[in-house]
This record gives C-alpha cells, structure tokens and sequence, in this order.
C-alpha cells in the first residue's frame, strides 16, 4: 500500500513563512501564559486584586488568556491565508508562463 | 422522564453512528474519514473530542470543591491549543497519512520509530480512556441506578459497537453534534445560574448547626487517620458524630456534620451500613443517600434573606463570589477507625470568597517550594499536551488540506474556549447551590443541571454520556489505527489488503475497549480532570518533543527520536506510580512516596526532550568524506 496522505494537497510555497509566523505567535502566547503562571507562583495575593467589573486578576488574567488565544489564532490564520493566496498565485502565474 | 430522555438521545447517536458507519469500506474511510470533512465540521468536532469527560463532568466538578484551581485545567487546556495551531497542526497535515506515527516517521521509514510511537499512541489513550470510563460510571449511578461497574461495562460495549462497526465518519459526525449540544445547553445552564442569583438559604440545603460545649453531652472523642478530631454523641438512642472545632482563646464547638459508619463482625466480614444514622436496608437503598452540599454562608457581608441578589449579571456574580465578606461552605472528609467500625465523616468548614477565586486550594502556590513546582509542572503538562495527544492528532487527517487543517482549529479554540469560560460559572453554581455530592464532585455539572429541573438534568447527563461515548470511540480508533496501521502493516510487513486492515483495526478495537472497562472500573473515585492530566503529562513527555525536534532541528535522528518516546513514556508513568497521588491506591501513606509531585511533567517532558538531543547527537550520519 502506498504510503501517502489520505487527502493530496499541492505544494504550499507558504509553509516556510508560516511555520517563522507560528513559532512567533507561540513564543507571545507562552510569555503571557508565563506571566501568568510566574504571578501564582511568586505573589499569588496579587491574583486577588480587583481590576475589572469588580472582577479579581485571577478571573480577568485566565478569561484573558482563552480570549487572547483566539485572537491571536484568527490574526494568524488572516495572516497565512493572505501568504498563501499571494505565494501560491505566483507559482500558478508562473506555471501558466510557461 | 428523565431516564426516556437519555435513551432517547443516546439510542440517536447510536442510530446515526450505524447509518453512516455502513459506507465505511476502506482504511482511508475508517482511520481519516476519507479526509473529506469539512473544516468546520471537524472544528467543531475536535471540541466534540476534546471537551470530554474531564471538561465537563472533571473540571466543573474540581471547580465546585477546589474553587479557582479547577479553572486553570480550562486555561491550560486550552492554551494547549496554541501550540497545536501553531506549531504542529499543518506540518504534521502535510506529513501524515492516517496517524501521528505516519508523521514521525515520513522522513525516516524506521521501524524503531513506528514501533515506539504506535505503542506511544496505544499507551497514551488508555492513559486518557481510563478518566473517561471512571466519568460514564458516575453518569449512569444517579441517572439510571445503576452500579458503577455496570456503567462503566455499559459505556465500553456501545463504543466497541460504534467503532467496531463505523469509524472516523461516524466518530467525527456523532462529535459535531454532541460538542455543539453541549456548548448549547452549557450556555443555557449559565444563564439559568445568573437568573437564579446567589443566596445564603438556596433550595434543598440543610442547615448544619454549630453547637457549644454546653449542648453537647458526654462525647466520645475520636481522632481521625489524619489527625482531626471529632466527638461520637448519642442522644435519645441516635448517635451522631460531631467535628470538632478548637482554636486558641476559643471555647471548643461542635460542627454537625454528615457520615458513613461500616460496621463489621470482627472476622472482616462486612455488617450494617448506617448513612447519618440511618441502617441501609434492601427498601431505603435507592433513596437513602448523603444529602448534597455547598452554600454560601455570607454574600458580601450579609446573610440570610437580604443578601439574596435575584437575577445578576456574569460579571456580578463573579465580582460578589470574589468579595473577602463572601464566604463559602466547603467539605472535606475524614477516615475514623473505631474497633470494628469504619467512619467516614463528611464536615463542613468555611473559606472566603477571596481565597476561593484565587489559586491556592488545591495547589498550593503559597506552600512549600516543592508544591510550587508541582502547580508549575501541571501547567507545563497541560500547556504541552493537546498537541501531542493522538486522537486530536488523527483528526488533522479527516480534512482535505493543510488549510483546512488551520481552519478547524481557529474552529475549535473558538468553541472550546466558550465553552471554558462556561465551566468556570458551571463549577462555582454548583459549588453555592447545595448540588454538590459529598462523595464524588463528578457529577457536580448535570446535579446543577437537576437543580433547575427534570428536564435540564436528562439532557445535560445524555449529552455528558455521550461525550463519553465519543470521546471513547475517537481514542479507540486512535489506539486501533496505532495497532493495524502502525503495527502490524507497516512495522510487521504483513501484507494486507484495505478489507483486512480494517478488520484488524476493529479486533484491536475490542480490545483495547476491554482494557478500558477494567481500568475505569478500578480508578473509581478519583476526579476525572487529574486523571486526563496525568494523560497530559504522559502525551506531553512521549510525543511532543519528537514532533517539535523533528519539525525544528535538522540534526535529529530516528534513533533520538525512538529513544526519546520510549523515556517519555516510562519517566512519566513510572514517577506518577511512585506520586503521593497513587501512595494511597497502595494503602500507603502519600507523604511516604519516593517522588514528591503529584504531576510529572515538569521532571519527564524536559527529560524527554535532553534524551532525544543526546541521543540525536551520538548517532548523526557519518559525513561522506572528500576525496
């Protein structure tokens, strides 16, 4: 049996670009999930202060962190798909060149 | 109504697993759903997958007991989708046939790889089945009023039907439906919560009195296993067992409190069962059960019916449970031997609102260094694991293409983060409505459910058995794909055709779901959240650092990478037998253990990692040389 994917996809000429964006986003995400861990850790009282609505840091830091994840995951996937359609357009214009 | 209800729907799912099973002929089609799902769809159905047992029925449950610190399961969770979007989640598209071994070993074509990152697969969704079974055991208990083995054996044979006959298609439509239920009524169960507002008197709770020496006559006073002390009182010939309360430049109280007495005849064998003093008999035995618990004894500084808030706003809901003026009656429990009676004793104790919306219950950040690192080596795990768990993993292949692959999970962290934000409400309803079962906080979510109505509760506990059933079917066909693709095809040589491919997925099916009957029958009692962590740091250690090395560092070698899962693997399962957390599963003492932690991420994913870099480096191909 041949051993290849279960659904063909083309050459992706933005895999590159995309794997840098990546490892980028995820270096910002762990920071910030670090901060947060670091805080509970080191000054855990401080997770007690109100800072929003009447709401603690520990409440606002952690809805904060599953919010901030989406937004960096819809600012990603924008960022790809617009690589993508550019590099991948090229190659199609190129290939039609010729 | 509540029982017709949830065959109702479960008897759907079936119903819909088998309709779409019977097209299921090739192994593309069993092991990848043909990778023809469209992204949302799968998008959806990864939060089908992922918000299992341990979400709903675990964290809302942890949350109720432990406040907070079952919250940053959510968090962690679902920070673990970053690392899954974006790092792994379009190379390992690219790379990939049906499963994550495929994608480790594209580069290689070696055998030691296969080998070790099938048995990785196998091990690690065991590891995740087994919270899983022990969540369907305490579903079906109140529900149906059936034992927990019973559940559990129930759980394990749909799901072999549902596999054994259908697959990834079926597997992945029965997730749709069920993550978008759950999200759906979740919801409507916050809303009811914040329409319900916060009281100090919520229906159904008990009040458990406080007495003064003075009201309470000659006790017997008992000390637990663990130190505490309480008092045996009988009055009127009714004994009753009191928590006793002794600060400094205090007089000495009494706290009411709820128990257990097993009395035995000496030779072992097992005599009357009193439950708050009432003989457990064949009548009362389906009735006669702890009563349930969690109140609020002060909201913001005030009591009785002036601080009931009627409906409230989310944001004043938490605002208020956060108040150092609110506070919160929790319980803990205590182990009495007494001659030939054993006492469990269920107390009540009080913790403001500000500690119990802040870390430091369960882990304790305030604690010793070592407790420390114990909270950090669980955000480790949980922040490293999701992408390396295989039936997450086996979902990439379900869709056409890389994009897709991106697209479904911007889907899924979407969904699967909603929902994280619900559990945080959920859990803490059940902590300040009197919802809470004294014995197990599993059921925690659907008693919530119950509180608002029959109704309620049959959907909310269908759905949560169901997220069982699929969470279940996706780790059985992960862990059958592991054994016939993996194993036997392509690390054995055996030639098989697609016909026998998928009959060898559906024996190992059987099989693994067989495993998972008897371990989710002996895990009883244990929170299925710190049991899917524990699965964490397992995947965490085993595969992730072969997936990032492999994807990041050109000098990795398959050697390093076969080492490195097998380390994993052993390092986080061998420390987590020796944990304080399984000491007691031994009859020893947890403060006995030889490893301090109760998670082992932080010891075994860096060990993993060192391994697979040492190793890497002492078998790198021999450059050829220049003439």
């Amino acid at each position: 049996m041949l051993h290849e994917p279960a659904a063909q996809a083309g050459t992706d000429h933005a895999a590159h670009y995309k794997m840098k964006l990546g490892v980028k986003m995820l270096i910002i995400y762990a920071l910030v999930y670090v901060g947060f861990v670091g805080i509970n850790v080191f000054k855990p009282t401080l997770m007690e202060a109100t800072v929003l609505f009447g709401m603690n840091l520990a409440v606002v830091y952690g809805f904060g962190l599953i919010i901030f994840a989406l937004v960096l995951a819809l600012i990603y996937s924008a960022m790809c798909g617009k690589q993508e359609r550019l590099l991948n357009a090229e190659e199609q214009k190129e290939e039609g060149a010729e | 109504m509540a029982v017709f209800i949830f065959l109702l729907f479960v008897g759907f799912v079936i119903g819909l697993s088998f309709y779409l099973g019977r097209k299921t002929k090739s192994a593309g089609g069993y092991f990848a759903a043909g990778g023809q799902i469209h992204w949302a769809v799968n998008g959806i159905a990864f939060a089908g997958d992922y918000l299992s047992a341990a979400s709903f029925l675990g964290i809302c449950g942890m949350i109720a007991t432990m406040g907070y610190d079952g919250f940053l399961y959510s968090i962690g969770y679902l920070a673990g989708w970053i690392v899954a979007l974006f790092v792994v989640a379009e190379p390992l598209k690219r790379m990939g046939k049906y499963t994550f071994t495929d994608a480790l070993d594209a580069k290689f074509n070696s055998k030691g790889i296969k080998l070790a990152a099938a048995l990785s697969t196998l091990i690690v969704s065991i590891c995740y089945l087994i919270p899983q079974m022990v969540g369907a055991g305490v579903l079906v208990e109140p529900l149906l009023g059936m034992e927990h083995s019973t559940g559990v054996i129930m759980v394990g044979v749909i799901v072999i039907l549902i596999v054994a006959t259908a697959g990834m298609t079926s597997t992945t439509y029965v997730q749709f439906l069920k993550g978008g239920l759950l999200i759906v009524f979740s919801t409507v169960l916050v809303i009811a919560v914040c329409v319900r507002g916060l009281s100090t008197e919520p229906a159904g709770a008990h009040d458990y009195k406080l007495l003064s020496a003075a009201d309470v006559s000659n006790p017997d006073v008992l000390e637990s296993i663990d130190g505490k002390t309480f008092a045996r009182v009988e009055k009127d010939g009714v004994e009753n067992f009191y928590y006793v309360i002794e600060a400094e430049g205090a007089p000495v109280q009494y706290q009411e409190t709820q128990w257990v007495l097993e009395r035995s005849d000496g030779d072992g064998k097992k005599g009357a069962t009193f439950i708050n003093g009432v003989e457990k008999t064949a009548e009362n035995a389906d009735t006669l059960a702890l009563r349930q618990v969690g109140t609020l004894k002060q909201i913001a500084g005030q009591k009785g019916k002036e601080a009931d808030t009627g409906a409230i706003s989310p944001f004043k809901l938490l605002a208020l449970l956060s108040d150092k003026e609110t506070v919160v009656q929790r319980w803990s429990s205590a182990s009495i031997k007494d001659g030939n009676d054993a006492i469990t004793v269920y107390y009540p104790f009080t913790t403001p609102g500000n500690k119990v919306m802040r870390p430091g219950l369960m882990f304790k950040v305030e604690g010793t260094p070592l407790q420390r690192l114990d909270f950090v080596s669980l955000m480790l795990a949980l922040f490293f694991g999701t992408a390396a768990l295989p039936h997450i993993l086996i979902r990439y292949y379900t869709v056409p293409s890389p994009a897709a692959a991106r697209k479904s999970t911007i889907v899924a962290i979407a969904s699967i983060g909603f929902f994280y934000i619900l559990t945080l409400f959920m859990g803490l309803g059940a902590m300040v409505n009197s919802v809470v079962n004294p014995l197990t906080n599993n059921m925690s979510a659907p008693l919530l459910a119950q509180s608002f109505g029959t109704f309620l509760f049959a959907v909310i506990s269908a759905i949560a058995f169901a997220t069982v059933l699929g969470t279940v079917s996706g780790l059985i066909v992960a862990a059958s794909g592991a054994v016939a693709h993996d194993l036997l095809d392509r690390f054995a040589g055996l030639e098989m055709t697609e016909k026998t491919k998928v009959g060898a997925g559906k024996v190992a099916a059987i099989v693994v779901g067989i495993i998972a009957i008897i371990l989710g029958i002996k895990f009883r009692g244990m929170n299925v959240s710190f049991l899917v962590g524990w699965a964490f740091a397992v995947a965490a250690s085993a595969n992730l650092p072969a997936i990032i090395m492999l994807l990041f560092w050109k000098k990795t070698t398959k050697q390093g990478i076969t080492v490195s899962i097998i380390v994993g693997i052993v390092a986080a399962i061998g420390l987590f037998l020796i944990s304080p957390s399984m000491y007691p599963k031994y009859g020893l003492a947890a403060a006995d253990a030889p490893f301090p932690l109760m998670n082992p991420g932080i010891v075994s994913i860096p060990l993993s990692f060192a391994t697979l870099i040492v190793i890497s480096l002492l078998t790198q191909p021999r450059e050829p040389q220049s003439a």
